[in-house]
């Protein structure tokens, strides 16, 4: 099914428009924002049991939409699998991918696409079985460890092990239900994927979450963000920016609430952001209340990121390395000016 | 001899044919050239590196088990070469299990007993209508869920356990031991070879399911003969036993060969469904290879190529033994 769809998408690469620029054209003339997503990742992409998306990759698709369109619900969602995502994105079925991928030097060089901005530092981790009674990664010599296979996980895996010296045997399923029943049916010693997930994993999965833990390690950085296609720099810009005004806004304290009041306030560099003085929109091809908009449907970074993973949300996340920078953080946001 | 010179007869008033032949063809190799050439070309202008340089490069990820020894340093094409062998791991020994059982079950739906007809007719009724990938999960699960924790496993004999990460055994070694042999440790079975839950559930699903398409072969073949031949095998005095031994097989196997070798097709193919139950084959480890380098177009093809040409060994296989039982058949 996946392999058919690929291949049906690689077939009709030679037929999908092939110049660059035009993506905001494109997406003024649809109405709508096409937005890759994951098949369902709670707390990034999901979709409710009313066929409502939401998570903090869909929220970026919304600020974008809210920004471009001024309309965050004039988005089309594309479930993609791992497998699918990049080659969704190069043949143009997509405008930009918002889906837990994974910033590497491979992907962004050499697959016709551009990383835009981080939206969320994660790393790998381990979830055990507390009868294990063991307290670090290092201990989990010949070890089977149950992994789902499309993502970065099983290269950091295999690569974080054959630098301490220690032999596992991974278990590679295909879908992530199947490779949780396994594990939790015993099958593996060790799960792994990203912390964030293991969080979810643990709480909402397993049969008893107090018999699990998470291991301390942190065995890789998955800085995780939105990507486009090369070949159109001014719709590469506006992604990047858009999720820098979010995260800018927080910096300055401008929540989904008082939009409106801050605009009216006397600090430049909020006027700035929210086009109450210059008109920074021009500069992307956007209006002149482009950040305005897209705050008024999502709310800041720091808001994002409570509602969908943090103490808001069913995953209770600490912000940790997604704190912003002058927080002990490594959120920062190039300055909207 | 005689077929040749039917050929010789037709090929002349077919020279118009051959000429539109050749044309649909050549046709048909623009055609995919031409898709190729623009295909290659967009992804050039979109600057998506493509070629098969990948494959020499080391792969990067590890292969749960493999039975080509493989380190995640080796090249990528090792990669998949391992996976096809897990492949073939799989499929040869279901293809002999479901032939077996197939022709059994089969025999056993034209047995005089009800009650095994009945049993036998029931078995290809539900597995043949259930989807193979929910019988697949079913099987996984049933075992892993059955067998005991690894730390628990089971010693069926001295080095011999039985466990959820399947049954290990006693290995010839690779470094200077006489025998690898299975310890059981805080993390499950170490050392030996293993037969994991992911394997077992594979042969175990693939046979039983194409069993039941090997079953109803048998038996279109057996039925396809003429009534006198039975007949005439029992008013003989051949036990029932010896009329399908030695009468009716043989000149079934002519009609029941070319469907037989189509089901070892499928069960071939029907093996990519590993990638469900965590079992490495090949299409699990060219969908991680797809993974790590983005190269989507190059590992579907080289999974299609591969595929091809198993399935075309897999027909001349099959027409060669047609052609042989069908001789033994003419000259007996």
């Amino acid at each position: 099914m996946r392999i058919l769809t690929i291949a049906l998408t690689l077939l009709l690469l030679p037929l999908a428009p092939a110049h660059a620029g035009k993506t905001l054209d494109q997406i003024r003339q649809r109405a709508q924002v096409v937005c890759g997503v994951s098949t369902g990742v709670i707390g990034f992409s999901s979709a409710d049991s009313r066929g409502r998306w939401n998570g903090l990759d869909v929220d970026v698709c919304r600020a974008i939409a809210a920004a471009v369109l001024n309309d965050p619900d004039k988005v089309k969602y594309v479930p993609l699998n791992a497998q699918q995502r990049f080659t969704a994105l190069q043949s143009g079925e997509v405008d930009l991918l918002s889906r837990n991928t994974t910033w590497t030097l491979t992907r962004d060089a050499s697959l016709g696409l551009h990383f835009t901005a981080v939206t969320y530092y994660d790393g790998q981790g381990f979830l055990v079985p507390k009868k294990l009674r063991i307290t670090s990664a290092r201990q989990l010599k010949n070890a089977e460890i149950c992994v789902q296979s499309g993502t970065t996980t099983e290269k950091n895996l295999s690569d974080w092990f054959k630098a301490q010296g220690i032999k596992i045997k991974p278990v590679v399923f295909e879908k992530f239900e199947a490779s949780i029943k396994a594990f939790f049916s015993g099958r593996c010693q060790a799960y792994t994927t990203d912390a964030s997930a293991l969080a979810f994993i643990r709480s909402k999965e397993a049969p008893q979450p107090d018999d699990y833990m998470v291991l301390p390690e942190l065995i890789s950085k998955e800085p995780l963000g939105p990507v486009v296609r090369r070949g159109d720099d001014e719709w590469f810009a506006i992604v990047k920016w858009v999720i820098f005004a979010l995260i800018e806004a927080e910096e300055y304290g401008i929540t989904q609430a008082n939009v409106e009041q801050m605009k009216a306030g006397g600090d430049p560099a909020v006027q700035r952001l929210l086009g109450s003085a210059e008109d920074s929109g021009k500069l992307l091809g956007l209006d002149r209340d482009w950040a305005a908009r897209a705050l008024k449907a999502v709310g800041n970074y720091g808001e994002m990121f409570q509602r969908n993973v943090g103490s808001a949300s069913p995953l209770k996340l600490p912000r940790g390395a997604n704190a912003l920078w002058n927080k002990g953080g490594l959120m920062y946001a190039p300055p909207i000016r | 001899m005689r077929r040749r010179s039917a050929e010789a007869v037709d090929s002349g008033p077919s020279r118009r044919h051959l000429a539109t032949q050749a044309l649909l063809a050549a046709g048909l190799l623009a055609l995919l050239w031409w898709l190729l050439d623009v295909t290659a070309g967009n992804m050039q202008e979109r600057g998506i590196r493509s070629g098969f340089g990948f494959l020499l490069e080391p792969a990067g990820f590890a292969i749960g088990e493999s039975l080509l020894p493989f380190d995640s340093a080796d090249s990528t094409l090792r990669a998949l070469a391992a996976g096809l062998a897990n492949t073939l791991r799989a499929a040869l020994p279901a293809i002999v299990a479901s032939t077996v059982l197939g022709t059994l079950i089969g025999l056993g739906r034209l047995s005089s007993n009800l009650l095994l007809r009945g049993l036998c007719a029931a078995y290809v009724e539900t597995l043949r209508n259930v989807p193979l990938l929910l019988q697949l999960l079913a099987w996984y699960f049933v075992i892993t869920d059955l067998l005991p924790m690894s730390s628990e496993a089971l010693q069926l004999a001295p080095h011999v356990f039985l466990g959820k990460s399947g049954l290990a055994l006693p290995w010839p070694g690779s470094d200077g031991a006489l025998l690898d042999l299975p310890q059981r440790g805080e993390m499950g079975i170490s050392g030996g070879a293993a037969l994991t839950p992911e394997f077992l559930a594979l042969l175990l699903g693939l046979s039983l399911y194409t069993a039941a398409y090997v079953a109803e072969t048998v038996r279109a073949g057996i039925l396809s003969l003429p009534r006198g031949q039975s007949d005439a095998a029992l008013a003989l005095g051949l036990t029932r036993l010896q009329m399908f031994r030695l009468v009716l097989l043989p000149q079934a196997l002519r009609s029941i060969i070319p469907p037989l070798t189509n089901q070892h097709l499928s069960l071939t193919k029907n093996a990519s469904l590993a990638v469900a139950i965590g079992y490495p084959d090949l299409v699990s480890v060219a969908n991680t290879t797809l993974n790590q380098t983005g190269r989507a177009a190059e590992c579907i093809a080289l999974i299609m190529a591969v595929y091809l040409i198993l399935s075309l060994l897999t027909a001349w296989l099959g027409s060669w033994l047609e052609r042989r039982t069908g001789r033994w058949a003419h000259g007996s």
